[in-house]
């Protein structure tokens, strides 16, 4: 075959399996959206699911969900920007730092049902917490700080040099370069990973079958009183999130609309995680903004 | 002072987390082997699952090869997908060709993988039920799906491996007459090689210890596979299923935690993979 040929056959292919992958994309959500949508409604939003009358709604669901995503945030944000910066600006080259490096590595590729796995271990049983909302956020922080740690440190690695020897010129201690020299910088970065990784966090479900669980009492939203079992934001109380419903109505849902729930509860979530993605791309460019003198630069 | 304690309790409790994860699973996925109720021998290579006969038997071999089976299929039918969308975002039209594909591999990477179980469950299923011989699901289902998932993973290594090689490298090849293909084919490829393989590694991982969307698609029946419109099952969709349906500390109880275990050693092995494969790239 003559070279020329050659190239544009393979030219041809390589266009046609990228254009491919862009339409599977079109397709699912496509099909997600479409499927779904008809089904959302104010009452499929805010309703409890019934177990054999058709009709149920997601309502707890969607509030496990949020609720489970902000505790995991609030214990995952602090721990994952110390260990981060730690590794960025503080840590030695050498064995502990490699062997650390590892760590987060390695922990960051485990199966998401092996953190579930060592939750119901650990969290559940050892520590006696039961299926409840604490035990899954907290099945979610081994599984999220990885992540978070990687995003600050890379994101403190792309601060320009000269802003911390400007610093150092300065006279700055280290600590005070750290927080409000480099942590401006790096913060449009940090938030935009962060805002992807809840994304993730709000769509996992192995790991929280065996640690949330997979059921949530009757709920009344007029009781705020986080000791009462039956108030929603009792952290010890069970829960089943969007992404575990969606699962257990596909496997083993008896309710005779149960395709349609499955269809509608994953246009939700299908739905908030673009709405993540959308929320990380202007409001890193926002903080950016805000906190740096890029404005004057340009 | 107070700012560097503080960032050393965060990454002590880093090595903590691993260290008890490695010690609680591998403690529960030992117990069988250690009070002699299944041998090891037996578990990894018996192709007999029957916990609740009479005369129990603890083969997890279906399982295993079934796991490998799917993440290997998936492999073969994602990587060449994600390779050539990396060329095409890198090599062929570098300007639009990344601004159309970055959103779509970000945006197929955030979508939840009982997302993918749903759709593999209700469009794939149905399909394959319809055009092939067998129920539609089974292993074909199964690495269908998980291809899918692991395309983002393939395609951001690969496209992060074209972009950072050096332009003289190409330019060179083009100055002596070679046409584009032939540099992708001769030049590009076999200097990214180890890079790309590193991609693929990670979409295995991944497509190895996912277990939901697998579960809802594979059939999960214990039997070693006849062909690939059979129905099987995996590690993960076992433990999936079995983990709640068993009293803690019994013998079938303790075979699901081994099964946990040997997915755990099986990202050691993936991680080991990847670190040699960025070792090679180095050179």
């Amino acid at each position: 075959m003559k070279p020329r040929t050659a190239d544009k056959i393979a030219t041809a292919i390589i266009v046609t399996f990228a254009l491919l992958i862009v339409a599977i994309l079109v397709g699912l959500l496509g099909y997600i959206l479409i499927r779904g949508m008809s089904h959302i409604s104010w009452d499929f939003l805010t309703s409890a699911p019934q177990k054999i009358r058709a009709g149920g709604g997601v309502g707890p669901q969607l509030f496990n969900s949020l609720f489970l995503l902000v505790l995991t945030l609030i214990i995952t944000i602090p721990l994952g920007l110390g260990a981060g910066i730690f590794m960025a600006e503080y840590a030695r080259p050498g064995r502990l730092t490699n062997f650390i490096r590892l760590v987060v590595e390695v922990l960051s590729s485990f199966p998401s049902i092996i953190v579930g796995l060592f939750g119901l271990l650990l969290i559940v049983n050892t520590f006696n917490l039961g299926f409840s909302l604490i035990s899954g956020a907290l099945a979610l922080t081994f599984f999220n700080l990885p992540l978070m740690v990687r995003i600050t440190e890379q994101a403190f690695r792309t601060v320009p040099k000269q802003q911390k020897e400007a610093g150092f010129a300065l006279g700055l201690s280290k600590w005070k370069i750290v927080t409000s020299v480099l942590l401006p910088v790096a913060l449009p970065t940090i938030i935009t990973g962060t805002i992807l990784s809840a994304g993730r966090v709000f769509g996992e479900a192995a790991a929280l079958m065996f640690t949330a669980g997979m059921s949530s009492p009757r709920l009344d939203f007029s009781n705020w009183n986080p000791l009462s079992p039956s108030s929603p934001l009792n952290p010890f109380r069970p829960a089943e999130t969007l992404a575990v419903h969606i699962w257990k109505v596909n496997s083993e849902g008896l309710a005779p609309d149960a395709i349609q729930i499955a269809a509608g509860a994953s246009a939700v979530l299908v739905i908030t995680v673009l709405i993540f993605n959308l929320a990380a791309r202007y409001f890193g460019r926002f903080i950016y903004r805000k906190l740096t003198a890029s404005k004057r630069m340009n | 002072m107070v700012g560097r304690i503080y960032m050393s309790f965060c990454v002590m409790l880093l090595i903590v987390i691993i260290v008890s994860m490695v010690y609680f699973v591998a403690s529960k996925g030992i117990a069988n082997f250690v009070n002699g109720e299944v041998k090891v021998s037996e578990f990894l290579f018996g192709t007999k699952w029957s916990p609740e006969a009479d005369t129990p038997s603890y083969g997890a071999f279906p399982f295993i090869s079934g796991s490998f089976l799917v993440t290997l299929l998936a492999a073969l039918i994602a990587s060449p997908l994600s390779i050539c969308a990396a060329l095409f975002m890198t090599e062929i039209v570098p300007g639009w060709g990344k601004k159309l594909l970055q959103p779509v591999i970000e945006l197929l990477s955030g979508i939840p993988s009982v997302v993918y179980g749903f759709v593999g469950l209700s469009v794939i299923v149905p399909f394959l039920r319809n055009t092939l011989p067998g129920q539609g699901i089974g292993v074909a289902a199964g690495a269908l799906v998980l291809s899918v998932m692991i395309l983002p993973t393939i395609t951001s290594v690969a496209a992060d491996a074209l972009a950072s090689l050096p332009q003289n490298l190409k330019e060179s090849s083009f100055a002596l007459g070679a046409t584009r293909w032939q540099t992708i084919s001769r030049v590009i490829l076999p200097t990214t090689f180890p890079a790309i393989m590193t991609g693929v590694v990670l979409g295995m991982a991944r497509a190895f210890g996912e277990a939901l969307a697998v579960q809802m698609v594979i059939g999960n029946a214990p039997f070693v596979p006849r062909s690939l419109f059979e129905s099987a099952s995996t590690l993960t969709s076992v433990i999936t299923l079995g983990m709640g349906n068993t009293t803690m500390g019994s013998p079938q109880n303790n075979a699901l935690w081994s099964m946990a275990l040997v997915l755990m050693l099986m990202t050691f092995v993936f991680v080991l993979l990847v670190r040699m494969l960025e070792r090679r790239n180095k050179i």
